[in-house]
């Protein structure tokens, strides 16, 4: 009997830096459409992880699969064509262009016409462009400059232009740093609803506990380069382990108390 | 042997002077970031002023004090231009700040000639270092002796200076971080001042110690400076032991390629700072640049492609300027002609400055091969113009290719100093490489055929060309490649998130701009009838920079108006006034200062204040400024 590879794979991964263990043998996986949180404290290795995951950073040793394909190694480009948007923990768009040529470049590149030298690109994919901003509800901001938006907006436009390229995995480092309260519970609504809708799988990492135990179906937790824990949000939080971790933040203790209060 | 040795010793005693202007613009550039191209200048400046000094006040006080005295004082004049003219502009585009102590330098060259004249002047001889001594038979000048004593002295004390000192703390802290220490509540204003006074006492220094063993004269700012920029991107920008270093590695490949390799001695220096740059791009003593932090609330006007009222326009004002012959005589013709060339290569520098983000400080390079192309085909295969138009801008493209391929590498400040490297290179061979090119007599005898001699003929000929080019650029920078090309300006890690190859972008964008560049070349070798090595000399991409940033590198068109500004005006200039540098060099320090995005940036503003004052509803989006020519 052979069982369809999960959207993503990550296997025994393992980075070190001179003397310092940054990941130790990190395994977990990931399937279509479901939303998973990757935590942990500062220095954990979250952010070692998942540069191996999108690109950025090689691992020493272990694997990242998409759909059974292997992605280690790959450019971040080639990753992105492999189907994998992404946003930044601190934004990354085009400042001096607009918010709809932002997500034009997207889908020229999708389109694979980056060479093209005579074509009209204002006119390109329009109403994709458009759909895509209506999508995360920047719909009436299309002719802005990039560079007047407020960082909320920044960041919702990141997400346009992440699914410009119809993926199958979103890799969201830390979506909601910077934003205010109410704005990050806005933010991570939209994902997980065009996630769900979508049938797209979401790995983030994050550190605001509220946002986490809301929005993921399943939690991930890495202390000091390895997994400590798995599963689900109830789960997770009443590990031992993980509260050992947190102790003292009662990051854990308010959540599942307020969560408790508003049942 | 004794020879070899005081050969090098030789090369030692030359990087004193180089050592000591190079310190002075590292450091500067360390703090203010300001690539201050007006430093050469002031080490000309110093040089003049010693010279005074040192003859009008006799013995050994008035030769030393005089030196001291002349650094000093154009330390003073450093920081009046710092307080005046630079100040103003710490927060305009990058490249302003260079293209304002540009025009300083250019001012600067016809001051001192009306001050100085133009001859050439031999200072005395230092008191007390007026003899040489002896080695194994070789004569070494015991001046000499001292400059080499007197750089790692002056290296001792810079490094006491900024580790010792609560004032070199702050520098030190200042190249690492500006930001960062203004938010600690130190006085930027006056530590970038007294940072600014420190670089120029030095440069200024380098040029009085000079006096001794060069003749002062009105054209060694440039050819200082061009080392000087080698120095510091050798040794890595903001780095004292670094410029030092790299001081005595130029000056003594410069001593010892005249020996060794004598047919390629001035690439020598050029080809090291191009490999160093490929292995290590930020020098051999530098640290990879933190990337700057974007000035907040910097929103530039979103471009968009001409309505067709601004099309129709931009038809009629073509049309208008190909009436030119039917009422003006053939000088006004040929400058025309020599106008539209320019609009040809300033637009090709514009879309790899303003679309793709990278100022190429060699363009002229592209142009230059374009124009030999064309010689080359020309003179030596006798093949028809036609042919030779067509054929010719392909050197360009092939030079663009190759250096290019290695520049996307780099970017910013790295980008630019690597072109000028290529672009030194290629002048070099074109100087040195006699029995093909000509060297410095060039080649000659490059005429148009029947059809296009006539001055109205070419002067169509070279307006047609120019808007062609004009049109394919522009329909390129609305194209899905030049949309590519604007998303690895503003964001290269995103253009890789979106799956976008960057450097495969910047590369074809450089080939695109050297080509056409080229083109600009070809019909320039015609309208001139012989190339020169000029033709892809360094002031040639300064003055395509200039253009490009009098009209504005924020534009879509600032290319075109810039060309027709600048020329028209250089060429009006030369032959109105003897000062034609001074007045230029003022006029560009003067659009700096109070046009800051250029002549077309300021007219978008003027129209953008118009329609805020008009009826709401109007488009967010002032109309730039096209014309055809």
């Amino acid at each position: 009997m052979s069982v369809a590879p999960p959207l993503l794979a990550v296997e025994g991964l393992t980075k070190s830096y001179g003397g310092i263990h940054a990941v130790r043998g990190v395994s977990f996986s990931l399937r279509s459409g479901e939303i998973l949180a990757l935590i942990g404290p500062n220095g954990a290795g979250k952010s070692t992880c998942f540069d191996m995951l999108n690109g950025q950073n090689k691992p020493d040793t272990g694997h990242v699969r998409l759909l059974g394909e292997e992605t280690t190694g790959k450019k971040p480009r080639e990753i992105w064509r492999m189907g994998v948007g992404r946003t930044f923990q601190i934004t990354a768009t085009f400042a001096t262009m607009t918010v709809r040529e932002n997500v034009q470049v997207a889908l020229i590149s999708h389109g694979k016409q980056l060479f093209n030298l005579w074509g009209s690109a204002p006119n390109f994919d329009r109403g994709e462009a458009g759909r895509l901003l209506e999508l995360v509800g920047m719909g009436g901001y299309a002719d802005r400059p990039c560079g007047e938006l407020a960082y909320g907006d920044l960041k919702r436009l990141e997400l346009a232009v992440a699914l410009a390229n119809q993926p199958k995995l979103l890799l969201m480092d830390e979506p909601t740093a910077g934003m205010a309260p109410r704005e990050r519970v806005d933010l991570m609504r939209l994902t997980a609803s065009i996630a769900r809708e979508k049938s797209i799988g979401v790995l983030f990492t994050e550190h605001d506990m509220d946002v986490v135990f809301e929005h993921a179906d399943r939690i991930i937790v890495l202390n000091r380069g390895t997994l400590i824990a798995e599963g689900s949000p109830a789960e997770v939080r009443s590990n031992p382990q993980v509260q050992a971790v947190y102790l003292g933040e009662g990051l854990l203790y308010e959540a599942g108390h307020r969560e408790g209060a508003s049942a | 042997m004794a020879f070899y040795v005081v050969q090098f010793l030789t090369g030692l005693a030359s990087a004193a002077s180089l050592f000591l202007v190079a310190s002075g613009l590292s450091i500067i550039f360390g703090v203010t970031r300001i690539v201050n191209f007006a430093h050469g200048a002031f080490y000309m400046i110093g040089a003049y002023i010693a010279f005074t000094l040192t003859e009008r006040f006799s013995g050994a006080f008035g030769f030393w004090g005089g030196v001291v005295v002349a650094a000093l004082a154009v330390a003073l004049i450093g920081v009046l231009v710092e307080m005046v003219l630079l100040r103003r502009i710490y927060h305009a585009p990058e490249l302003f700040q260079l293209l304002a102590t540009f025009g300083l330098t250019l001012m600067v060259e016809d001051l001192v000639v009306l001050v100085w004249g133009p001859d050439d002047l031999v200072g005395r001889r230092a008191p007390g270092f007026r003899g040489a001594v002896d080695f194994f038979g070789q004569n070494i000048p015991s001046y000499d002796l001292f400059l080499i004593v007197l750089s790692p002295v002056v290296l001792g004390i810079l490094w006491l200076l900024f580790q010792r000192t609560r004032w070199g703390v702050l520098v030190r802290a200042a190249t690492q971080d500006r930001d960062m220490v203004a938010a600690l509540g130190v006085n930027q204003k006056w530590l970038f001042t007294s940072v600014f006074a420190v670089g120029v006492f030095l440069a200024a220094l380098g040029g009085a110690l000079q006096i001794p063993r060069d003749a002062v004269h009105h054209a060694m700012d440039l050819r200082i400076i061009v080392d000087v920029f080698v120095v510091v991107v050798i040794g890595g920008l903001g780095s004292i032991v670094g410029a030092f270093v790299a001081a005595v590695l130029v000056s003594e490949l410069n001593a010892f390629g005249i020996l060794i390799f004598p047919k390629i001695s001035i690439i020598l220096v050029f080809l090291v700072m191009a490999v160093v740059l490929i292995v290590r791009p930020w020098g051999l003593f530098g640290k990879p640049e933190a990337a700057a932090r974007k000035t907040p609330g910097l929103t530039v006007n979103p471009w968009r492609p001409l309505t067709s009222n601004e099309r129709l326009a931009s038809l009629a004002a073509l049309v208008i300027t190909a009436t030119l012959p039917l009422f003006a005589g053939n000088y006004a013709l040929t400058v025309g002609s020599e106008i539209a060339i320019f609009v040809i290569f300033a637009v090709s520098l514009h879309f790899l400055m303003s679309v793709g983000g990278l100022a190429s400080f060699g363009h002229a390079a592209y142009f230059g091969l374009g124009a030999y192309g064309v010689a080359f085909l020309a003179k030596m295969a006798g093949l028809p113009m036609i042919v030779c138009l067509l054929l010719g801008p392909l050197l360009g493209c092939m030079g663009a290719a190759v250096f290019g391929f290695f520049a996307v590498q780099l970017s910013g400040v790295y980008f630019a100093m690597l072109t000028l490297a290529f672009a030194q290179i290629v002048w070099s061979i074109a100087f040195q490489w006699v029995s093909v090119t000509g060297g410095d007599n060039g080649i000659l005898g490059v005429w148009p055929e029947k059809w296009a001699a006539s001055p109205s003929h070419f002067y169509w000929l070279a307006l047609g060309v120019a808007a062609l080019v004009t049109i394919a650029l522009r329909v390129m920078v609305f194209s899905p490649f030049g949309y590519a090309l604007r998303a690895t300006r503003d964001s290269l890690l995103r253009t890789e998130a979106v799956g976008i190859n960057a450097k495969r972008i910047q590369w074809t964008a450089f080939v695109i701009a050297g080509t056409t560049a080229g083109i600009g070349g070809a019909l320039f070798a015609y309208l001139k009838g012989s190339v020169f090595p000029d033709n892809l000399g360094i002031s040639l991409s300064v003055d395509a920079l200039v253009m490009v940033l009098l009209g504005g590198v924020e534009t879509v068109s600032g290319g075109v108006i810039g060309a027709i500004v600048y020329k028209a005006l250089n060429i009006w200039l030369v032959s109105q006034t003897d000062l034609s540098k001074l007045v230029l060099g003022g006029f560009i320090v003067l659009i700096v200062v109070v046009f800051p995005k250029g002549i077309v940036g300021m007219l978008e503003m003027l129209s953008q204040r118009r329609r805020k004052a008009s009826p709401p509803g109007s488009p967010l989006i002032a109309k730039p400024i096209e014309s055809a020519e």
